[in-house]
Order: structure tokens, then C-alpha cells, then sequence
């Protein structure tokens, strides 16, 4: 079978590659290197050689896991740029290569200033949104009580008129006795605060519930998003008035509030005095607003510079990842201190490997070349086709559906042609036609603008 | 038609069905579970548990882990697929996913009715409960005194409120009246999901019935063996047990009277499926029953996947997956508090 294989006249991409099985015998001092390199070539497909080892037995689980802990900093980075709502710059910069540990210790800085940032702001931002919310329920709330001022004594008898409508003599004649004989102050007393609009109306039902109806509910909405101060979320709220008398009302009354959630603010009745309290809110909102400002623009500047350098440092950071995942493929001599491992390759890419390979020895200043030779192997080789940027969308395509074997027909020489034909005979149409063409040709005239973006994968075709 | 769902049944449910299996094949192997055992500290764990399917949850924890986050995160994964299945679910199942969280919602209600009476805080309990036993106006439950408050106020909104007519009382919340509420409230919803099955036919109600028949069946013993010694009297044990299952209703008469663990197993020996956990233990042991409880359920929940077309594998596959997160939780604990001889006390291996 070799001899026929290799008696073949070479047929490019309608046949696979022909592949060796090499071996390296790699010294330490020099492994990390021209491992790069050869991943940078992209030519040679390493065998794992400890596949019976759990993660953690392989030597270079240390290294894996640190590469782990650094990318998930740069997440962690990456969520709060997004969160501040910078853009990233199009054009990053691209400064000379920093070593791994440098980097580490650049992100743990970065890291821990953010959190401290982060914590420092957020309380000043919890104070900012309870104040505000304060504003809005005094605005609010003032308006309703303007009107109840006027109205107290009537309500109450039309409260007691609703609690005989609604419920059983018996009931609510023996609460009406109770509730006046403890009531500390005549007449409605009142609760105001802020709660979200969505469980505005199951709060109405549950307060109706527990004060058995002895209640009235006002509500306004609150006209604009505000920023939860506990949650930090932004939400529609309502600002809501509830009148009740009696001291096991209120209590029951507090207790739902806290359940739910609603924030409840204290708003004198008398007009002045909520005017001046306005007054006092409205100053100290815009004391506050200034400090909250500065330390935005300190956290964005800090973000924006992490921005520059993030693109660069995530592909370094997951090269390094996929160069230890290789490392930890090869099997580790310790008596020698060198690493072996073996992998296939395609027969003209000799020469560069060897290439690669002589460069890593030279750079990493190493008394000891890397021996690379080729083996003999019992297996069928894996298959290799070399395509250029038009063929290679076919034979992704025909990938999808399974890989052919080595030195199989490729079928993907035939689907250059019928792949676009069939489409066409599904489409069938003129307009659908056009309207394709012109898309086409606007993502291949974008083409070079295009894959400098994040999302390269999607417009390979 | 028994036998013929091949027919129709994946027009509605064969979607989920796929799905389902699809996370049954991702349960930890032993090969998995080999190695956790071998972890020396969290962050291994972690690092084992990132190359599982339950990598994407563990990945942005920082560093120093707790054994909470680790479980927190992993009951997270069991809730986004829960949810998923059942905003696809059409409505035999769709009741059918539901009725299966009504158990996590009546350990919530205990948690936060006894949390109240202990004076602890509304948002501490509220963490601490199980994520898929979340309703609307479960924070209210702190308001409520005694229970006819507490069903007036909140469960009448909720899927429980068919489950409360039967323990009603005036009396106030107290820890024994906790407990009878809970179990009283759980033999209401075995009976009502037996029915509930029962209705739907079929594969499904051959192999639930087994199953919830087991799951009386355990908690009669659990209610037997936990009330022994206190002050709780026969006619009252005997009202908290179900009205199916293997052992009614002779088996429970016997229970009724049961005074300790030796007369239980004298009760339990006498049938053939139970005769195999008690021979396991050896006299006088208590410990290592609930072990051998989980055995046979896990048992029994496997075999629910050897057929097809029935909604019993939905039922199955969250039971196993929350038999994995306490297997999980065992051995991190394990791990965290360096007494990895332990480990294999309490991990019930899921094949």
C-alpha cells in the first residue's frame, strides 16, 4: 500500500498530503520555544502521548492553571469595559511581546485597582439612587397628600363604610373597635416609598390581604428608569402611598415592604417642610452627582487603557494555553531532561519544521539540537489537503460532513462547481439572484476591512 | 394506548426528549468521580469540573473556592436546563415538569416559616433556598403567624394551595408543627402527582408509579425512624403517611406502632424489595440507611431510561442530577476539611 501511494503522481488538493510520523526529542531549556514555533507554522499535528493521565498528574498542569486564572482576568476586565460601555478601539496598539509572568503580575495590579474602584463607587452610587428615589417619592407622594390633607376626615368615613361593604359584620366591627382603641395618633396614618412596576400589583394584593382591606393604596409611576440601589438594575418603579390606621397595621405593612422589596421613604405632611426637605435632596444629589462623575472618568480612563493592550494580551495569553496543552502531549524524560513526542506531518513541510526547529535551538541558547526523524508507523496517517483561501470554504463544507481518508478522492474539487450550482437551482429565481450577487460582492469588496474585525469566522465565506 | 406511543409521541415531546437524554449522557462518569476523589484541594476540583459539562459555570469563580459556590453553581446549571425544557414543553408536560418542583417549594416554605420563627433575615433565607422552588411572593411568607395566615396570604396564589386544606390548624407556628405542615403538605402532593400520573397513562404511569410508590414508601420509614422518641403520637404517624405504595396499607399499619429501628426492619424485612437495603445494614446501624435508600432510588431511576416515550425520564434525570450535586457537595467537603478517607461514606455513583 506505501509503495502505491507513494509511487502516485502528486494530485493536489484531490488527494490528500503525503504524511510522516516524526519523532522530536526536545531538551527542556528549549521546548517552550520551539513549541511556539512550530505552532506558529501550523504544520505538524502532535499524538498525545499521555492520554491515560488525569488533568492534573500532566507535568505542566501549573502553568495551565495560571494561563486559567489569567484569561479569566481578562474576562472579568472585558465584562466591565463592556458594563462602563467603552468601545474598544478599532486600531489596538501593538507593542513588542510581554513575558508571561510580567503579564500575570500586570493583570493582578489591574485586577485588584478595579475591584477597589468598583467597591469605593459603589457605595457612593447606592447613596446617589437612594436620594434620588427620596426626590421622586417626595415629589410624588406630595401630591397625594395635598389632596388627603383636605380630605382626612371624610376618608375615614369612607374607609368604614368600604370595611362594612366587603367583609362579614362580625369581623370587621370587632377590628374597627379594636384598631381605634390602639391606635397611638387619630385618624390615617400613612407609609410612602418606591417599588418596582412589575410587582407593584401583587404587592397592592398581598398589603389588601394582610390588612384585611383596611387600607388605601395610591399610586403614581415614577416617569423615568431608576437604578435600583440594592440590585444596581434599572427598572420602572411606582411610587406608592398606602393609608392604614393602627400600630399592627404599620408593622405588618413594614414587614411586606421589606419582603418585597420597596424602599419606603418618610414625607412629612405638612407642604413647606416638603418643600424644604426637596430643597436639601436636591443639593446633596448634585454634591454627590460631582464626586460620582470624577470617579467615572477615573475608572474609564483605567478601563480605556486595559482596552488598548486586552485584544493583544488574550491572544498571548491563550497561545501560551494552547502551547502548554501541547507541552503536557509530550512525554517528559526526566532522567535525560528532554521531552519526546511524536507527530505526523505532511512531507514538504520537512524542511520548514527542520527550519523551525533550528531557529528555536538558536534563540533559546541551547548546547543541544532537536533531534527530528521520521518514523514508521502501523496507522493509517490523518489526512491533510492544502487549500488556499477560495478552496477552503468548500472544504469546510464538505468537512462538516466527515473527513475523507487518507489519500481519498477529495470531493471537495467537485463541489467548487456543483455546491454553487445546486443552490442556485433551489433559489431559482432572478430577483433572489440579484439580491444575493449584490451581497457578495459588498462582503468581498469589504473583505480586507472586514477580517481585521472580532468576528472573522462568520464572513470566511 | 399502552405499547403505541411510538406513534405520537414525538410530535409534542420527542424534542425534549433528545434533550434530555443528551444531559443524561453528560452525568460524571467514574472515571470522573475517580478522580475527584484523588483532588487534593478545590481548586482541583475545579479544574477537573471545568473539562465537564459544567465548565462554563465554574470558570469565572476567583480563586479561593467554597464548597457553596461550587454547588451554587451547579444547582445554577440544573435550573437554566429546567427552564429551558420547560419554556419548550407543551402541556402534558409542561405540568408534568412542574409538578416536579413542588417538593423544592415546600422545603422553601419550612426553610423561611422556620427561619422567621428563629429571628433570622428575610434576604439571608431567601438565599438560602433552592433555586427551582422559587414562586412570586415567597418573601411574604415572614409576615404570616400561624398557618391559616400563611395560606390566606401566599400559598393561595400558589400551586401548594390544593396541598393545605388537610393541616389547617389555628394553633401558631411552632418547630413540631413545622414539620408535621411539611410532611403533611408532601403526602398531599405525592397523592396528587400519583393521580396526576395515573391520568396521563400509559409508560408514564407504569414507571412513575413505581417511582413515587418508592418515594412513600422511603419517606414512611424516614417519618417511622425520626419520630421515635419524640412526642409525636400513632394516630398521627399514621396520618402522614401516603395512600399508595408498596407498603399500604398493611405495611403501615405495622409502622404505626413501630418504638425502634430493630421492630422497622422487622416490618420492612417482610417485603422482597426492601429486604435487600435492610440487609445491608447491620443491627442497631441507622447511618448508612439513607446511603442505601439512594442506592436503590438511583437504581430505579436508571432503569427509567431504558424505555422510551414516556415523561418519566424528565423526572429521572433531575432526581440523578441532584443525587450529583450532593455526591458533589460530599466530596469538596471532603476535600475542603482534609478527610478524603471519608468520601466514599456517602457518594452514591450514578451509572
Amino acid at each position: 500500500m506505501e509503495k502505491f501511494v507513494d509511487n502516485l503522481s502528486p494530485m493536489d488538493l484531490m488527494r490528500s498530503e503525503k504524511m510522516k510520523l516524526v519523532q522530536l526529542i526536545i531538551p527542556v531549556e528549549s521546548a517552550h520555544r520551539a513549541v511556539s514555533y512550530l505552532g506558529e507554522l501550523g504544520l505538524l499535528q502532535f499524538r498525545d502521548l499521555n492520554a491515560e493521565k488525569s488533568p492534573f498528574q500532566r507535568t505542566f498542569v501549573n502553568q495551565v492553571k495560571r494561563c486559567g486564572e489569567m484569561s479569566r482576568k481578562l474576562r472579568f476586565f472585558k465584562d466591565q469595559i463592556i458594563k462602563a460601555g467603552i468601545l474598544s478601539s478599532i486600531h489596538p496598539v501593538v507593542e513588542p511581546d510581554v513575558e508571561l509572568e510580567e503579564l500575570e503580575i500586570q493583570l493582578a495590579e489591574h485586577e485588584h485597582e478595579l475591584i477597589e474602584m468598583n467597591s469605593n463607587s459603589e457605595k457612593l452610587r447606592q447613596t446617589y439612587n437612594e436620594l434620588l428615589e427620596f426626590k421622586i417619592v417626595l415629589i410624588k407622594a406630595g401630591s397625594f397628600l395635598v389632596s388627603s390633607d383636605n380630605h382626612t376626615v371624610a376618608e375615614e368615613r369612607e374607609l368604614s363604610e368600604n370595611v362594612h361593604s366587603n367583609h362579614s359584620y362580625d369581623e370587621a366591627s370587632s377590628l374597627i373597635e379594636q384598631e381605634m382603641g390602639t391606635a397611638d395618633q387619630p385618624g390615617l396614618r400613612f407609609i410612602s416609598g418606591i417599588i418596582c412596576k412589575s410587582k407593584a400589583l401583587r404587592f397592592e394584593r398581598m398589603l389588601f390581604r394582610a390588612t384585611r382591606g383596611n387600607m388605601l393604596f395610591n399610586q403614581a409611576p415614577a416617569g423615568e428608569e431608576i437604578m435600583d440601589p440594592l440590585s444596581a438594575v434599572k427598572a420602572e418603579k411606582t411610587v406608592f402611598v398606602v393609608f392604614f390606621s393602627g400600630e399592627q397595621a404599620r408593622k405588618k405593612i413594614l414587614k411586606i415592604c421589606e419582603a418585597f422589596g420597596a424602599n419606603c421613604y418618610p414625607v412629612p405632611e405638612d407642604f413647606s417642610k416638603q418643600r424644604q426637605i426637596t430643597r436639601e435632596v436636591s443639593s446633596r444629589l448634585s454634591e454627590l452627582e460631582v464626586t460620582l462623575d470624577a470617579g467615572i472618568r477615573h475608572q474609564n480612563k483605567a478601563l480605556t487603557s486595559i482596552g488598548y493592550h486586552l485584544t493583544q494580551w488574550m491572544s498571548m495569553v491563550r497561545r501560551e494555553k494552547a502551547v502548554y496543552d501541547t507541552l503536557n502531549m509530550l512525554n517528559f524524560d526526566v532522567t535525560k531532561k528532554c521531552l519526546v513526542g511524536e507527530g505526523w506531518c505532511p512531507v514538504f513541510a520537512k524542511a520548514k519544521i527542520q527550519d523551525a526547529l533550528q531557529r528555536a535551538t538558536v534563540d533559546s541558547n541551547s548546547q543541544v539540537g532537536i533531534i527530528f526523524h521520521v518514523m514508521d508507523a502501523v496507522e493509517s496517517p490523518p489526512t491533510y489537503f492544502r487549500t488556499n483561501h477560495f478552496t477552503n470554504a468548500y472544504q469546510e463544507i464538505v468537512d462538516a460532513y466527515g473527513v475523507a481518508r487518507y489519500q481519498e478522492a477529495n470531493p471537495a474539487v467537485y463541489t467548487v462547481i456543483t455546491f454553487p450550482f445546486l443552490f442556485a437551482v433551489m433559489f431559482g429565481d432572478w430577483g433572489h439572484g440579484i439580491c444575493l450577487l449584490l451581497g457578495a460582492l459588498v462582503l468581498i469588496a469589504r473583505e480586507s476591512r472586514l477580517s481585521t474585525q472580532a468576528c472573522v469566522q462568520t464572513y470566511h465565506v | 394506548m399502552y405499547g403505541f406511543e411510538a406513534m405520537t409521541f414525538n410530535i409534542h415531546g420527542g424534542y425534549l426528549e433528545a434533550i434530555v437524554r443528551g444531559h443524561r449522557a453528560g452525568l460524571l462518569t467514574p472515571a470522573d468521580y475517580n478522580n475527584l476523589c484523588q483532588c487534593e484541594t478545590l481548586d482541583d476540583i475545579k479544574m477537573h469540573l471545568s473539562a465537564t459539562e459544567y465548565g462554563p459555570y465554574l470558570q469565572n469563580e476567583p480563586s479561593p473556592l467554597h464548597t457553596t459556590t461550587i454547588v451554587e453553581k451547579c444547582t445554577l446549571k440544573l435550573v437554566d436546563e429546567y427552564k429551558h425544557m420547560l419554556c419548550q414543553a407543551t402541556e402534558p408536560l409542561s405540568t408534568f415538569l412542574e409538578y416536579i418542583t413542588y417538593g423544592h417549594m415546600i422545603d422553601n416554605v419550612v426553610l423561611i416559616v422556620t427561619g422567621t420563627l428563629h429571628e433570622r433575615d428575610v434576604q439571608e433565607l431567601l438565599e438560602k433556598c433552592h433555586p427551582l422552588g422559587m414562586f412570586d411572593s415567597i418573601a411574604t411568607l415572614a409576615v404570616a403567624q400561624n398557618m391559616r395566615e400563611l395560606y390566606r396570604l401566599v400559598l393561595v396564589d400558589t400551586p401548594l394551595a390544593p396541598y393545605f386544606s388537610e393541616c389547617i390548624t389555628s394553633e401558631d407556628l411552632d418547630d413540631m408543627n413545622i414539620e408535621i405542615m411539611r410532611n403533611t403538605l408532601y403526602k398531599a402532593y405525592l397523592e396528587d402527582f400519583y393521580k396526576f400520573c395515573q391520568k396521563l397513562g400509559g409508560a408514564t404511569a407504569e414507571i412513575m408509579s413505581d417511582l413515587l410508590a418508592f418515594e412513600a414508601d422511603r419517606r414512611a420509614v424516614n417519618i417511622t425512624i425520626n419520630s421515635i422518641g419524640t412526642e409525636l403520637t400513632r394516630d398521627d404517624r399514621r396520618k402522614l403517611y401516603s395512600n399508595f405504595g408498596l407498603l399500604y396499607p398493611y405495611g403501615h399499619e405495622e409502622l404505626a406502632v413501630c418504638e425502634d429501628i430493630d421492630q422497622v426492619r422487622g416490618t420492612m424485612e417482610k417485603y422482597p424489595p426492601y429486604q435487600s437495603i435492610f440487609s445491608k445494614l447491620s443491627y442497631g446501624e441507622s447511618q448508612m440507611l439513607d446511603k442505601a435508600f439512594y442506592e436503590e432510588e438511583v437504581k430505579r431511576l436508571c432503569l427509567a431510561f431504558e424505555q422510551q416515550f414516556h415523561y418519566g425520564v424528565f423526572f429521572a434525570y433531575m432526581r440523578l442530577r441532584e443525587q450529583e450535586i450532593r455526591n458533589l457537595m460530599w466530596i469538596s467537603e471532603c476535600v475542603a476539611q482534609n478527610q478524603k478517607s471519608r468520601v466514599h461514606d456517602s457518594v452514591v455513583f450514578i451509572f
